[in-house]
């Protein structure tokens, strides 16, 4: 907590927690658990989207058709985390890069199984699927082989 | 629409601020800058608060309100105005709108923030979050220096920005803000302190980090019949604004080496003032880390894409130079407290211009007579470019 020499008074404190509704693009969280990676394809423009959307923002048609990702990307840039937020407290550092794949789309998420000095801008790298170790749906980027 | 002026400038001390609530701090610009412009609190007919940790850095979620009547403003029209780290400069344009408009002849634009009420990694967490939070932040845990870290790596990857580039702005900013009684940061720093500091979001190191700061600053503006009315001696005049904004996505960037929003923005600045990059004398510019620094030369055109580190490396940035700029330390040393910055940056242009009460050795020389205020909100999420000239 902060500590402060100063006289005050200490506010209520509150927990919160939002349920952010995920409906519309449910196929991509079911998708993560099924080991697939999927972005959503305007059926009017062929916009293609990731994250994914439910609604085009480039025609506003709400359309939509899913698509699975090839998931080979290069690395346009990284950085690694030292100094985390209260919620990332109990991860050790972790490595977050922003990877373009071939079909366009880029894609921020960690990047882990390389040594930090192996990361570069160009390196190339698979994006995966996975289930963290708390049973959260989430994609990162792994070596490709 | 009509032309408009500054007249009345305030700004609080910025720092650590814990000894006072964030209406005493907002109190602390609004007084010197109604002494200033020589108006009372009842003359502000529109007051634009930009704020953003209202309920979650701080613990009141109307400010506006609350400063408001804490500092005589009550029954002016009044908002709150959110364009995260560019609030301030929201709030100035909206200020500047409400005059230039012919709705009201006297509007002020206050900026406060207090964020220092919170512990560090929660401080983390609330600006982390503001990026894209479902996108970016909920499975990834990007902190704000871990955003600006983004764009350093790709920008020393392309052009081969070093560490040390990086350094020098905290060096330069920091010297400048040695001598600003304002300042949050006062001690000079070295290449080697700042590159021996501690890593925050690699490549970004401590020192490459603006701090968390409270303070609060506010600018009254009014139309020109008004000023003469007033006989206000100097006025400083808003040559133009411009502004544009990028998406919450960083991953839907074209790239990580700039920032559109500030290209943009100041395009549409320098449009509405009528004026090329080269007539500016001096600048405030969105040094919330080193790299957006170097990112802002390239991005509003006082260099080209790439060679902004060889402002740096020649000095060209510093008093003496093509185009001081952050004369006033910068958000790196003077501070960033969020929501006051935009408009603390409008108060140290109006001080420059008018050639009064800046401390020895910080006064720019003017040619043209033309400052210029960077502000961006987020990692190029919005920006606000504002000319002054007198």
């Amino acid at each position: 907590m902060s500590s402060s020499s100063m006289p005050n008074v200490r506010s209520k404190p509150i927990t919160i927690v939002e349920e952010i509704p995920i409906g519309k693009t449910l196929k991509f969280w079911e998708g993560l658990k099924e080991g697939k990676v999927y972005a959503t394809k305007c059926c009017k423009c062929g916009k293609l989207y990731f994250p994914p959307v439910a609604d085009c923002s480039d025609c506003l048609c709400s359309e939509m058709q899913w698509v699975e990702l090839s998931c080979e990307a290069e690395i346009e840039t990284f950085t690694h985390v030292v100094i985390r937020p209260t919620s990332f407290c109990q991860y050790k550092p972790y490595t977050v890069a922003i990877g373009r794949l071939k079909e366009g789309v880029k894609v921020l998420a960690w990047i882990t199984g390389f040594r930090l000095s192996q990361v570069k801008v160009g390196l190339r790298v698979k994006l995966v699927a996975k289930v963290d170790a708390e049973g959260n749906a989430t994609y990162e980027f792994v070596p490709l082989c | 629409m009509r032309k408009v002026a500054v007249i009345g400038v305030g700004n609080s001390r910025f720092g650590i601020r814990n000894d006072v609530n964030v209406s005493e701090i907002a109190f602390e610009a609004v007084k010197p800058s109604l002494e200033d412009a020589g108006l009372a609190a009842k003359d502000i007919e529109f007051v634009a608060l930009g704020s953003v940790g209202a309920g979650a850095w701080y613990e009141e979620l109307l400010p506006a309100v609350i400063v408001g009547e804490y500092c005589g403003l009550t029954k002016a029209g009044l908002m709150r105005v959110e364009a995260a780290c560019a609030s301030g400069s929201a709030a100035f344009f909206s200020a500047y709108s409400a005059v230039a408009s012919g709705h009201v002849d006297v509007a002020m634009a206050l900026g406060v923030e207090k964020m220092r009420e919170i512990d560090t990694p929660t401080a983390m967490e609330w600006i982390g979050r503001a990026g894209y939070y479902f996108w970016e932040f909920h499975n990834f845990g990007l902190t704000f220096p871990a955003y600006y870290a983004l764009y350093a790596s790709a920008h020393m990857a392309k052009y081969g920005t070093t560490e040390e580039d990086l350094a020098l702005v905290a060096v330069k900013n920091h010297k400048y803000a040695s001598m600003n009684p304002v300042a949050h940061l006062r001690n000079k720093v070295t290449v080697d302190e700042v590159l021996s500091s501690m890593v925050i979001a690699s490549p970004l190191k401590l020192y490459d980090c603006s701090p968390m700061t409270d303070g609060a600053a506010a600018v009254i503006v009014t139309s020109e019949e008004k000023a003469r009315q007033l006989k206000i001696d100097t006025p400083v005049w808003v040559a133009g604004i411009g502004y544009s904004s990028g998406t919450a996505n960083l991953s839907k960037r074209q790239d990580f080496v700039g920032l559109e929003a500030s290209v943009l923005a100041s395009q549409r600045a320098y449009k509405a003032a009528g004026i090329t990059p080269d007539q500016v004398d001096f600048a405030e510019v969105h040094d919330c880390f080193t790299i957006a620094e170097i990112m802002a030369y390239e991005d509003i055109g006082f260099c080209p894409r790439g060679e902004g580190v060889k402002l740096l490396r020649e000095g060209q940035t510093e008093i003496g130079g093509r185009i001081p700029v952050n004369m006033d330390g910068g958000l790196k040393a003077k501070g960033h407290p969020i929501g006051a910055t935009g408009c603390s940056m409008i108060y140290e242009l109006t001080r420059q211009l008018r050639e009064e009460a800046v401390e020895k050795g910080r006064q720019v020389p003017l040619k043209n007579y033309i400052g210029l205020a960077h502000n961006v909100g987020g990692t190029g999420h919005y920006c606000y470019v504002t000319v002054l000239r007198r």
